[in-house]
């Protein structure tokens, strides 16, 4: 019996996209996940998980401590293949292509698919030296004069160039938090990625920090598939277009933003949005 | 939610009013503070202890062994006879004479042809060969008269510093009267002089206690250490990234772990055995020689900095390597630009650790005959006998003439001082690159 939940019930800002559903035809989606199931040792963390995620928008991941949206994040990059008793099954195709078909250069995928971690992370090297690592591992740039192009305008689009523009130089580390997660997303677009993994970006930052992240997240999803994980349900409606609700590592819910803030269809996601529990 | 019980409720109660003022409370207090008291004078007392030791064993040596810092040396005036020497060979003269004529003339009295022999056994038997050498450097003096400073004999060196005792009967001394009249004499005419005894540094080992010192020894011992690093330092890195960073965690992984770790505790004489047996005997390598005992050395520095390298390398933040990983670098991408360069303060500070014991090891490089007999510092080589700090300090300590009691202290003293200036090196890099990157 389905309940019809009040809207007054909910006290969530919803997202000004309210009205941008966004349109899930086949051609628009980004990486398709079907079945996938994670486990640490004997643990599983990851339960039967299917969805599919869109091209051009931002999709948030919420859910309680311990859900398992880390580690499905961890999954897309193959980034869980680096820890010892990991193992994960299930089918995760971008684009078509299946990303755990052994034929396939991981290095490259993690080129091709960007991460950007809840802690700032930038390399202890000067701040043209973070962003133009990958490129030059990659081989994107065949001169120095390209390379220079790319650092300007991967920092330009991270919102960071104007701060730092005369002192590209310095040491990363020697930056303020909000701008040092700056530099790891101008890092990870520096490669020209298709999809960008965000793992709790803002929670180690000021509120001011975090609201110029969440406006370079806007701009950036003209351009690039983002996925997001957030403790914060606020920042979810603000920032995404489509929402997935974990639990215990169960992909409970998952919707159009507006749908899932307004409208959720299970109980266990009207609990956890109206903050019952978690 | 959970509901508080009644119990819960008494427990979570705050104590009686007045428990913190009662004297039951204060008595606690007192024993509290005794014990931090007593925990603090343990820590106190065994520092103590230990510098108390430290200082006993550095004020012995020194007291020991300032004196071979000093080389008592007699001014005289030699005159080069071109009858003596000749010209066109300057290094084949007969510097001998020169040198005896010039302490015969200090005392025309001396006709008998025995004191004459006594006297001039008043000058160092190297005498000879410090006039020889000024004369092939200033082949213009022939025919003149010069005047030079050489060093006196071991026994009055050590009568001017007033080791050799006066007080005994002329019966158990090692000089009689008649020679200390001698010396004495040239004391008042104001000959002898004390000055700093560079030959401690300069020159190679010799029979004579006056003119040893131990360039040879710490040629030898930069050599051996060179030799060392080469050989360990890149082998210990590579092993260590090898373990820590591409060995699956197996069965036979732990092994090797063990193992090395073992290594890290076997005595080095052992090690000494092994050089002497496959090294010297099986591959037949040239005996004493520095490249084999910085093979023997190598074999010993190897755990420490693998194990060193390792501690470096698993203090290096994951958020590093994870970051390096998310923007699609390979493993090997990883560690040899990220990791490794991080690390390198720590495995630096192994490393030269390393290097600082092996330079005071001396039973691996006995075993392999490292304590050759080195006169000259030219026949300093990879391939040809060579001598080692402390192998030199056990030859002297070995040593017959009074003069090298002083100089062995001398000796550990030098090596010591090695010791302090590479560790002290090791601490230094250490705390400038840990702020630098964290």
């Amino acid at each position: 019996m389905n309940e019809q939940f009040r809207t007054s019930d909910l006290s969530i800002a919803v997202s000004p996209h309210i009205g941008t559903r966004v349109s899930m035809q086949a051609d628009a989606v980004k990486v398709r996940v079907r079945n996938v199931n994670a486990f640490y040792g004997e643990k599983q963390a990851l339960k039967n998980v299917s969805m599919d995620i869109p091209a051009r928008a931002v999709t948030a991941l919420i859910g309680p401590s311990g859900c398992g949206k880390s580690t499905f994040l961890r999954c897309i990059n193959r980034m869980n293949d680096t820890i010892p008793n990991a193992r994960v099954t299930g089918d995760i195709t971008i684009d078509g292509q299946n990303i755990f078909d052994p034929k396939l250069d991981v290095v490259q995928l993690r080129a091709r698919v960007g991460m950007v971690f809840q802690k700032p992370n930038p390399f202890p090297k000067s701040i043209y030296e973070n962003v133009a690592y990958g490129p030059r591992i990659h081989g994107l740039a065949s001169n120095r004069a390209e390379l220079d192009e790319i650092v300007m305008s991967s920092l330009e689009k991270a919102g960071l160039l104007k701060e730092v523009r005369d002192r590209l130089n310095d040491l990363g580390t020697g930056l303020s938090g909000g701008q040092q997660q700056r530099l790891c997303i101008a890092r990870a677009i520096a490669v020209s990625p298709e999809v960008i993994l965000m793992d709790e970006p803002c929670s180690a930052l000021d509120p001011i920090a975090t609201a110029k992240i969440e406006e370079l997240i806007d701009e950036l999803r003209e351009n690039y598939c983002i996925v997001i994980v957030t403790h914060s349900m606020q920042q979810a409606a603000r920032v995404s277009q489509r929402t997935a609700f974990f639990h215990l590592g169960e992909l409970i819910e998952e919707g159009d933003t507006a749908e899932i803030f307004t409208n959720p269809r299970k109980m266990q996601t009207r609990d956890y949005i109206t903050g019952r529990y978690g | 939610m959970s509901e508080v019980r009644a119990s819960e409720a008494n427990s979570a109660a705050p104590p009686a009013a007045g428990h913190w003022h009662s004297a039951s409370h204060h008595r606690r207090l007192k024993r509290r503070y005794a014990a931090d008291r007593r925990l603090r004078m343990l820590g106190l007392g065994a520092i103590g202890l230990a510098i108390g030791l430290l200082g006993i064993l550095i004020v012995s040596l020194v007291y020991t062994g300032y004196v071979a810092f000093t080389q008592t040396r007699v001014e005289l005036e030699f005159r080069i006879d071109p009858a003596l020497v000749n010209p066109e060979d300057v290094r084949s003269g007969n510097f001998r004479s020169v040198v005896r004529q010039a302490i015969f003339e200090q005392f025309p009295e001396v006709t008998n042809r025995r004191q004459q022999t006594q006297l001039a056994r008043l000058l160092s038997p190297g005498a000879e060969w410090i006039v020889r050498d000024y004369v092939v450097a200033h082949p213009e003096v022939i025919g003149q008269t010069i005047k030079l400073m050489v060093p006196v004999a071991d026994p009055y060196d050590q009568l001017n510093k007033g080791i050799l005792s006066r007080d005994v009967p002329e019966s158990q001394r090692r000089l009689d009267d008649e020679a200390i009249g001698w010396f004495d004499t040239l004391k008042q005419r104001g000959l002898i002089h004390t000055t700093i005894a560079w030959e401690l540094f300069v020159n190679a080992d010799s029979r004579f206690p006056e003119m040893a010192g131990l360039a040879g020894a710490i040629a030898g011992s930069f050599l051996t250490l060179l030799v060392c690093f080469l050989l360990s330092f890149p082998l210990g890195i590579a092993a260590a990234v090898y373990l820590e960073e591409f060995a699956p965690k197996n069965r036979l992984t732990s092994l090797i772990e063990v193992n090395i770790n073992n290594l890290a505790a076997v005595p080095s004489i052992v090690f000494g055995l092994l050089g002497l047996a496959v090294f010297l005997g099986f591959f037949g390598l040239p005996r004493s020689s520095p490249l084999v005992g910085g093979m023997v050395l190598s074999l010993m520095t190897l755990p420490t900095i693998i194990i060193a390298t390792r501690a470096t390398l698993k203090s290096v933040p994951p958020s590093i390597r994870e970051a390096a990983l998310g923007i699609g670098a390979s493993q090997h991408q990883v560690i040899l630009h990220h990791v490794l360069p991080l690390a390198m303060p720590g495995i630096l500070t192994g490393t030269i650790i390393g290097l600082a014991q092996a330079l005071g090891e001396t039973a691996p490089l006995l075993l392999i005959g490292m304590n050759a007999f080195i006169p000259s510092v030219e026949s300093i080589g990879f391939f040809e006998p060579a001598t080692a700090l402390p192998t030199q300090i056990y030859s002297w300590a070995d040593s017959p003439e009074r003069g090298f009691v002083a100089r062995t202290s001398a000796a550990i003293l030098v090596l010591l001082g090695f010791l302090i200036v590479m560790n002290a090196v090791a601490i230094y890099l250490r705390q400038k690159f840990e702020r630098k990157w964290s």
